[in-house]
């Protein structure tokens, strides 16, 4: 099905099962324990053997030796495969560290070797007698002081965001040397884990020259073309299989090591092989969001209008690596005739940088609308007000090009009404509750709607039950409910009646889960495919497809009422399409909003910071499931929250690699971290965005709340801090005293 | 995780004997820290004495008024132990500020005491560690320090104990008592039982080889605000960044140490006739000669800060 026009009405817009805040289907089964993931697939494939992963004790240089003669003969110990033993593999998409294979190590942890053993504790035992001998070279580890020696990079997130080396419109230089009010500063945000409850993880089985991946994977059709090409296997002969994911956030949109090595190792033993990755693999063998150092200068009238915007971001990654589109934002979300955005990207040979949820825009705001704070107050205008008067129904840089829909500043007079933001102090440091320091901040969150093609497949059994199949993934954020809503709705059945599977390679390919892509247009493609049944449920019934009502379990036309399983009493019906889209998204800016609204207190004393009050006004189209797509934002949030407060990939700059790395060290938010969160949608379609008239919203939870903690901390207690994570140590030193 | 032979004995000078006979032999109680470093060939027993079965699990009063902890006694049972927490606050403070509710129920008082530190390159097997190899190195110097010890540290490891129990012990004048194998009692004041790293890093406490820790005695309650401030960067389930443990009294007199800045917790007695003059008095004193790195500076300030916050907790 093409989507080339805006969509008019259709049977989504009836709303008796999309748009109800629906349980999720698959909950009971994870409850329950019964959803098996990756490494719990026991029952998929007999014999399995289990491996270990080796990292590599150096940051970088090459691996002279590696001696397994001790391990190999440790208990239990069926075969090791060292990255010497195998030529350097192939890249899988968006990879950009060699994952095996060659004497090269490019960056900690690089895996090295797996040992396969008959248990876990065998295997992980033998690894520890496997012996290494390094060549280690310097490597570059820091990026405060490489980035003078960064180079201009073009670049995308791959997951929506993304531009050239440098965007302009306008002079900018011009009107910022005239503009009356002005701000220039640096911000920065460290490196951050994805840290997911669930490491990367595969069972992979060989059935002669056949290959199957029981794995964890946002991304099915790209891993599945991957693994192919990174093994040098023709990818008719290998599925994949990853129908439950424990959480992904960008760090499994790719083939990993795990899913390398379990192939390999599998190979070596004869066995089928199922492997996990530890925690410190997970931080330094795999990718990360990678730091900033972004530069934002501002120039507006006294009155507060922005004349002039340039956002310049710094980034490292490894060689071939991409820059951290953190300057997107900033084409959009605000008016000024005079713009620029650069990218930069600085060599670092840290484990490879990559797409962690909302990459590009995550960072990017934490740096834009901390410098919108500063801006207002130098301006002398409320935040909120600051933004509305820089609000711009079209794209700033292409004015000829309208957004689809912008309700920005519906979020932002929503979000201050039921926050309460006439009550702000708007001088810094004036509001104390007994031992806190009390202050609110507030600030934008922004995010692309992305389009993509997304296929499913629909069948009508002689029961009236609807099975959809389609490559789509659920990592955890309700892709099963959704698209049962979908297929409810278009063919007229409850709930219960439809059944999903998701994650296999043999369905129809989907848009996957990233870039908060997965949930408008995994639903499309559904819709199309029920477009498609519909017709052949019409044309067995010998009823105009036109006429016909799906209804209740029934399909009507006219006085005719006939149960919709009867169309199959012949045979199961099947149909399969895919949504494709025209240029609608390029003559019109589709775009998703949100006003986040945060109350901190920081105790007098030590500084310590926790959050009391969140609000999330998010305007992201038709909400196709009012109760998952609110999880989705609260834990947008959450992560937000982290990323303002606590995560930070501690860079040994020295030996070159995350030292901090498990769940001790790189701390995110626990339950006492989080208070009350509170999220509002806007009531709103956007019919140029799919037959759904729906966008993206997983992404929007997280972007802008780092800044709008950032901004309560300062409006608490008169300290600027523009280095993240804004950890107590950083606010100490400049605290008023406590009296 | 390397195989290792397995026993229960039944009496400690049993369990003392046992660990003295082999070597590289271990004692295990709740395992909380030990089998985490089991697994990642930090610690490499080839033996383990449980002494889970060795009745050493109760709460009794001592003559002198004080109390006496059984080793095995559970974090949980301990914390909420009435006794405790009528007359030892700090102490059943600092343990529910430590961990998780799961773990409190299996750690237990001697082993909490023996818990090693959480330094990330004690941590890496692929990094020097002088505490984990001797002689290796130690890459926390000019590494990745913004947790570890202010002071008492050394050229050779700055690694913190990690835990908060043993902080309140130690503003308890708590004592550690022992048998080894030849079934010789001791008692090791707390404030002796945790060395600090000299030379020789690898050895966390003043214990000798196979000597059990069969119980911690308290004397007698001391009057006053019983405080246990630990701060971290989130609101539960971490390593302090500081913590006080105090008992003071409305005048502000009274006695204070400090965890998270030092290899055992951090007392200096005589600084605490200070306390009525504030905070800043009392740690200048406390913390002279303290050599902090660039990164973990910010702790000086932060126990200046803590104590003053129970300083104003102790006053209100």
């Amino acid at each position: 099905m093409k989507f080339d026009t805006p969509a008019g009405q259709n049977p989504i817009d009836r709303l008796t099962v999309v748009g109800k805040p629906t349980d999720r289907i698959d909950g009971k089964f994870k409850t329950t324990g019964t959803a098996a993931y990756a490494y719990e697939r026991h029952d998929v494939v007999p014999n399995q053997a289990y491996g270990y992963a080796l990292g590599a004790g150096i940051a970088k240089g090459r691996v002279r030796r590696i001696d397994t003669e001790a391990a190999k003969r440790a208990p239990g110990v069926l075969a090791i495969v060292t990255t010497l033993d195998t030529p350097k593999l192939g890249l899988g998409k968006m990879n950009v560290a060699s994952l095996f294979g060659g004497d090269q190590v490019q960056h900690y942890h690089q895996a090295i070797a797996v040992v396969v053993a008959e248990t876990f504790e065998q295997a992980r035992a033998a690894s520890f007698l496997v012996s290494v001998d390094y060549a280690p070279e310097a490597g570059k580890f820091d990026l405060a002081a490489e980035a003078k020696a960064a180079k201009p990079v073009e670049g995308s997130s791959g997951e929506g965001s993304g531009g050239g080396a440098e965007d302009r419109h306008g002079d900018f230089e011009g009107a910022f040397a005239e503009a009356p009010v002005t701000l220039d500063q640096t911000y920065t945000t460290p490196d951050e884990s994805h840290a997911m409850m669930e490491p990367h993880a595969t069972i992979a089985a060989w059935d002669g020259d056949r290959l199957t991946l029981w794995t964890s994977n946002q991304m099915i059709a790209w891993t599945h073309e991957s693994i192919a090409k990174i093994l040098g296997i023709p990818k008719e002969n290998v599925r994949i299989d990853s129908p439950y994911i424990g959480g992904g956030f960008g760090g499994k949109l790719f083939v990993r090591s795990d899913a390398v090595l379990a192939a390999l190792g599998a190979k070596a033993a004869g066995r089928p092989v199922k492997l996990a990755l530890t925690r410190p693999l997970v931080i330094n063998n795999t990718t990360h969001r990678p730091a900033t150092i972004q530069n934002i200068r501002i120039g507006a009238t006294r009155d507060g209008h922005i004349t002039a915007i340039a956002h310049v971001s710094t980034s490292g990654n490894l060689q071939d690596g991409k820059p951290e589109t953190a300057v997107d934002q900033t084409k959009l979300l605000y008016a000024g005739a005079n713009r620029l955005t650069a990218m930069r990207l600085a060599h670092l040979d840290l484990p490879e940088g990559n797409s962690m949820r909302a990459p590009g825009e995550a960072p990017g705001l934490m740096a834009l609308e901390l410098a919108m704070d500063e801006m207002a107050e130098t301006l002398g205008l409320d935040p909120v007000e600051f933004r509305i008067r820089n609000d711009t129904q079209v794209d700033p840089g292409k004015p000829e090009r309208p957004f689809s829909h912008r309700d920005f500043v519906g979020c932002l007079k929503r979000g201050a009404e039921a926050f309460g933001w006439d009550k702000r102090n708007p001088k810094p440091g004036q509001v104390r509750d007994g031992q806190w320091r009390v202050g609110l901040g507030m600030a934008a969150g922004f995010r692309n709607n992305l389009l993509m093609k997304s296929g499913a497949r629909v069948r009508l059994d002689r029961t009236g039950t609807v099975t959809v199949e389609t490559d789509m993934t659920d990592v955890g954020t309700g892709s099963y409910t959704i698209i049962a809503q979908t297929a409810a709705e278009m063919m007229g059945v409850p709930l219960d009646r439809v059944v999903v599977r998701l994650g296999d390679s043999a369905y129809p390919v989907s848009a996957g889960s990233g870039g908060q892509f997965g949930a408008n247009n995994a639903t499309s493609g559904v819709y199309a495919a029920c477009v498609k049944l519909r017709e052949g449920v019409a044309q067995r019934l010998g009823i105009n497809s036109a006429d016909a009502v799906f209804e209740d379990g029934q399909v009507r036309s006219g006085n005719r009422a006939v149960p919709l399983g009867e169309a199959a009493s012949a045979g199961e019906l099947s149909a399969e399409d895919s949504i494709e889209y025209g240029d609608l998204s390029k003559k019109q800016q589709q775009s998703t909003f949100a006003g986040h609204f945060v109350e901190v207190g920081v105790d007098v004393d030590t500084a310590e910071v926790r959050v009391r009050r969140m609000l999330a006004v998010c305007a992201a189209g038709r909400i196709l499931n009012p109760k998952s797509a609110r999880s989705q934002v609260i834990g947008g949030m959450t992560m937000g929250v982290g990323a303002a407060l606590m995560e930070e990939l501690a860079v040994d700059a020295k030996r070159g690699f995350f030292a901090n790395h498990d769940l001790a060290g790189y701390e995110v938010p626990v339950h006492a971290d989080i208070p009350h969160q509170e999220v509002i949608f806007l009531d709103e379609v956007d019919p140029q965005s799919s037959p759904m008239k729906a966008k993206g919203v997983g992404e929007l939870g997280i972007c802008g709340v780092g800044a709008a903690v950032a901004n309560a901390i300062y409006n608490a207690t008169g300290v600027r801090v523009r280095d993240y994570p804004i950890t107590l140590d950083k606010l100490l030193a400049r605290m008023p005293d406590a009296a | 995780m390397r195989s290792f032979t397995y026993e229960r004995p039944s009496t400690p000078a049993e369990a003392a004997a046992a660990v003295a006979a082999k070597p590289n032999a271990k004692f295990i109680a709740g395992g909380t820290n030990l089998l985490d470093l089991m697994k990642l060939q930090i610690e490499t027993p080839a033996h383990l004495v449980d002494v889970n079965g060795l009745n050493l699990d109760t709460v009794e009063p001592t003559p002198e008024g004080g109390l006496r902890i059984g080793a095995l006694v559970r974090n949980t049972d301990l914390a909420a132990d009435a006794r405790v927490r009528r007359d030892y606050g700090v102490l059943s403070r600092a343990l529910l500020a430590g961990a998780s509710g799961q773990l409190r129920n299996k750690a237990t008082t001697a082993g909490n005491l023996l818990q090693r530190t959480r330094c990330p390159y004690f941590y890496d097997t692929a990094q020097a560690c002088n505490k984990r190899q001797p002689g290796s190195g130690c890459p926390a110097l000019d590494g990745v320090s913004r947790q570890l010890a202010v002071i008492g540290g050394s050229d050779a490891c700055i690694a913190t104990h990690p835990g908060d129990m043993a902080v309140a012990m130690r503003v308890l004048d708590a004592t550690v008592e022992t048998v080894d194998a030849a079934g010789a009692a001791r008692k090791i004041p707390v404030a002796e039982f945790h060395r600090l790293p000299g030379d020789t890093p690898e050895a966390d406490t003043t214990l000798r080889p196979g000597e059990l820790i069969t119980a911690v005695t308290l004397p007698k309650p001391v009057a006053g605000t019983h405080i246990y401030r630990k701060v971290r960067d989130r609101a539960s389930y971490a390593y302090a960044l500081v913590s006080v443990a105090a008992i003071l009294g409305k005048d502000g007199r009274g006695h204070v140490a400090f965890g998270g800045v030092a290899p055992r917790p951090w007392r200096v007695e005589a600084a605490e006739a200070d306390l009525p003059k504030g905070a800043k008095a009392v740690t200048d004193r406390v913390f002279a000669g303290a050599k902090p790195t660039e990164d973990n500076a910010y702790k000086l300030k932060l126990a200046e800060r803590t104590l003053t916050a129970a300083l104003t907790q102790a006053r209100a």
